[in-house]
C-alpha cells in the first residue's frame, strides 16, 4: 500500500561551476508518493523547475538499479542517505515522513571537484586504477573453468572486494577525505587471487601512492564502510596495509619464494 | 606470412601509467606516505602503551608502603624501585645509562607519534577545504576516534606538568629528589592537582581505547581468528591504565597513601 508523503522540505545545494560560490536552495514538495525513488522525487522537481522555466538540479545518476556507481549525494549528513547498504538511486521516499526537511549535499573532497550542483568529477578514482588496477598479462582465450584452483573463501573475499562500483561515497563519508577503502578494495580483489600475484607488490605500491597525491589518511573512524553501499568491509584496509608494508621489504627477484 | 608473425603490442591498458619518482632511502620511503606515517603512529604507539603500563604496574608499589631493606632499614617500596630503576643493567652499563636509553628511546617515539599526527593532520585538512555546509550524521565513529587530536593534545600538555611535578619538581612545594613517595603525597595531596591527573587519565583511556584498536588495523593485522579480540583488548588496556592511574590522586586524598613529612 502506498501512501503520500506531503510538505516536504528540501534544501538543494545549488552551484554555478567547480570556483564558484555555491548556496543552499530551499523547494517545497508538496505531495510525493513514498513509492518514488529519491531520485525520481529529484526528477519531478526538476520537471517542475524547467516549466518554471528555472534551471535544473544538476546530479549524477545512470543505471538507477545500484551497479554502476554514478549516482552520489550526502543526504542529511550520510552518504547515499539514511538506508544501509544502498546507493542513492535504491533509496526510497518511504526512509522519511511527511513534514521533514531534506538537506541534499555533493560529495566533499579537494579530488572531487565540483562540476555543478550536486555533480562533482570523480575522476582522480581513474588515475588510482590506472597505476595498477588491472592485470597486464596476455589472456589468450576463454580458459577452462577451474583450470586454477581457488578455494571459495579466497573466491568470495575478493568478490566481496570486486563489488565496489567506485561511487565516492567512503571518501564523501571519511571525516578525514580518505580513499582507503576504494583503493583498498581495487587492489584486493586482485591481490587476493592467483592471477593477481605476479604485480601484486609494485600494484599496492603504485595505487597507495596514487591515492597518497589526492586524498586525506585513514584514521579508522569506519564510515567508509557504513556508508558503502555495497558495504565493503575495512578487513581491506588492513590487507593494503599488510600489503603495501610487505612491498616495501620484499625481494622482488625472489616472489615465487614466498 | 602469418605463421613467422610475432605479437606486438603495448600495455593492456592505454592509460597505465607507472610512477617513475625516483625513491627515497627504504624507511624514508615508507614514511612519505599516508599509510607509511601510520605504521609509524602505530609502532610508536604500541611504544607509547607499553610505557604506560609499565608506568602503571610501577606505580602501584605505592600501595606495598614500607619495607625492609637488606641492611635492616625502612623504606618505602617506591623509592626502592625508583632506584633500582637507575641501577638497571648495572654492571653492563654505567649506573643510570639503561634508563636515559629507555628515556631516549620514548622521547624519539613521541617526537615520531607527534610529527606523523601533524602532517597526517594537514594532508587531512587539504583533502577536504570545503567542509560539509551541514551537519554530518556520523553513523559508527566513536567520540574516541573523533577527539583523539583533542585527547592526545591533553595527555602532551599534561606530560609537560608531570614532569614538572614529579621529575623536576618545579610546581611541586618542598620537592625532595629520590623521596618518590614523599613527592608523590606533596602532589597529589593539592585538590586541584588531584582532579588535573585524574582529567588527564581519562583522556589518555580515551585516547587509548581507539589508539589501541586502530593500531591492528594500520599494521594489516587482521584475521576473522582475533578481529573480535581487538576491541576488547583495546577496552581492557584502557580500563586497566584509568582505573590504577586514576587510584593514586584518590587514594592520596584518602589517606592511604599518606607520608609523615608532608
Amino acid at each position: 500500500m502506498s501512501t503520500t508523503l506531503k510538505n516536504l522540505t528540501l534544501k538543494v545545494w545549488r552551484q554555478t561551476g567547480p570556483d564558484s560560490k555555491g548556496h543552499f536552495e530551499s523547494h517545497t514538495i508538496d505531495e510525493i508518493t513514498d513509492e518514488a525513488s529519491f531520485l525520481e522525487m529529484l526528477d519531478i522537481l526538476n520537471e517542475r523547475l524547467i516549466s518554471e522555466g528555472k534551471e535544473a538540479v544538476v546530479f549524477d545518476h545512470d543505471c538507477r538499479e545500484g551497479i554502476c556507481g554514478t549516482c552520489s549525494l550526502m543526504i542529511n549528513g550520510q552518504a547515499h542517505g539514511p538506508e544501509r547498504g544502498t546507493a542513492t538511486c535504491q533509496l526510497h521516499m518511504r526512509k522519511f515522513t511527511s513534514g521533514d526537511t531534506i538537506v541534499i549535499e555533493p560529495w566533499r573532497a579537494s579530488a572531487f571537484p565540483i562540476v555543478r550542483d550536486l555533480m562533482v568529477d570523480r575522476s582522480a578514482f581513474d588515475r588510482i586504477v590506472e597505476s595498477g588496477g588491472f592485470i597486464t598479462a596476455a589472456t589468450g582465450g576463454a580458459p577452462d573453468a577451474n583450470l586454477i584452483p581457488i578455494p571459495k573463501p579466497v573466491a568470495d573475499a575478493s568478490m566481496d572486494a570486486a563489488q565496489c562500483i567506485g561511487c565516492g561515497a567512503c571518501v564523501a563519508a571519511c571525516p578525514n577525505g580518505a580513499a582507503n577503502l576504494f583503493t583498498a578494495a581495487k587492489i584486493s580483489h586482485l591481490n587476493l587471487l592467483p592471477q593477481g600475484q605476479a604485480e601484486r607488490f609494485s600494484r599496492v605500491e603504485n595505487m597507495v601512492e596514487t591515492m597518497d597525491d589526492y586524498f586525506g589518511s585513514c584514521t579508522n573512524h569506519g564510515e567508509c564502510e557504513a556508508a558503502c553501499p555495497k558495504e565493503i568491509s575495512i578487513d581491506m584496509i588492513a590487507l593494503m596495509n599488510a600489503d603495501y608494508r610487505k612491498a616495501k621489504v620484499k625481494n622482488r627477484k625472489q616472489l615465487a619464494r614466498s | 606470412m602469418a605463421m613467422s608473425q610475432t605479437l606486438q603490442r603495448g600495455p593492456v591498458s592505454g592509460t597505465a601509467t607507472s610512477r617513475t619518482t625516483s625513491r627515497r632511502p627504504f624507511l624514508l620511503d615508507l614514511y612519505a606516505t599516508a599509510v607509511g606515517k601510520k605504521y609509524v603512529m602505530a609502532v610508536t604507539g604500541i611504544i607509547g602503551i607499553l610505557f604506560i603500563i609499565g608506568h602503571m604496574v610501577g606505580n602501584l608499589k605505592a600501595y606495598i608502603g614500607l619495607v625492609e631493606e637488606a641492611d635492616g632499614t625502612m623504606a618505602y617500596d617506591l623509592d626502592v624501585y625508583a632506584h633500582f630503576l637507575r641501577e638497571l643493567l648495572v654492571p653492563i652499563v654505567p649506573h643510570g645509562y639503561a634508563l636515559w636509553g629507555l628515556r631516549l628511546g620514548l622521547i624519539a617515539a613521541l617526537v615520531l607519534h607527534l610529527h606523523a599526527a601533524w602532517s597526517l593532520t594537514v594532508l587531512n585538512r587539504k583533502a577536504r577545504p570545503v567542509r560539509y555546509q551541514s551537519s554530518r550524521d556520523y553513523q559508527v565513529a566513536s567520540f574516541a576516534s573523533r577527539s583523539m587530536r583533542m585527547t592526545g593534545i591533553l595527555v602532551v600538555l599534561f606530560i609537560a606538568w608531570h614532569l614538572a611535578d614529579l621529575t623536576w619538581g618545579w610546581v611541586n612545594p618542598g620537592y625532595e629528589y629520590g623521596e618518590v613517595y614523599r613527592n608523590l603525597d606533596a602532589s597529589l595531596s593539592r585538590l586541584p592537582v588531584a582532579i588535573l591527573y585524574i582529567v588527564a587519565n581519562i583522556a589518555l583511556g580515551t585516547h587509548l581505547f581507539h589508539g589501541i584498536w586502530s593500531l591492528f588495523q594500520s599494521m594489516g593485522w587482521n584475521n576473522p581468528r582475533f578481529n573480535r579480540w581487538r576491541r576488547g583488548l583495546a577496552t581492557g588496556i584502557a580500563t586497566i591504565v584509568v582505573v590504577g592511574n586514576v587510584s593514586f590522586p584518590i587514594m592520596t586524598l584518602a589517606g592511604v597513601i599518606s607520608h609523615p613529612s608532608v
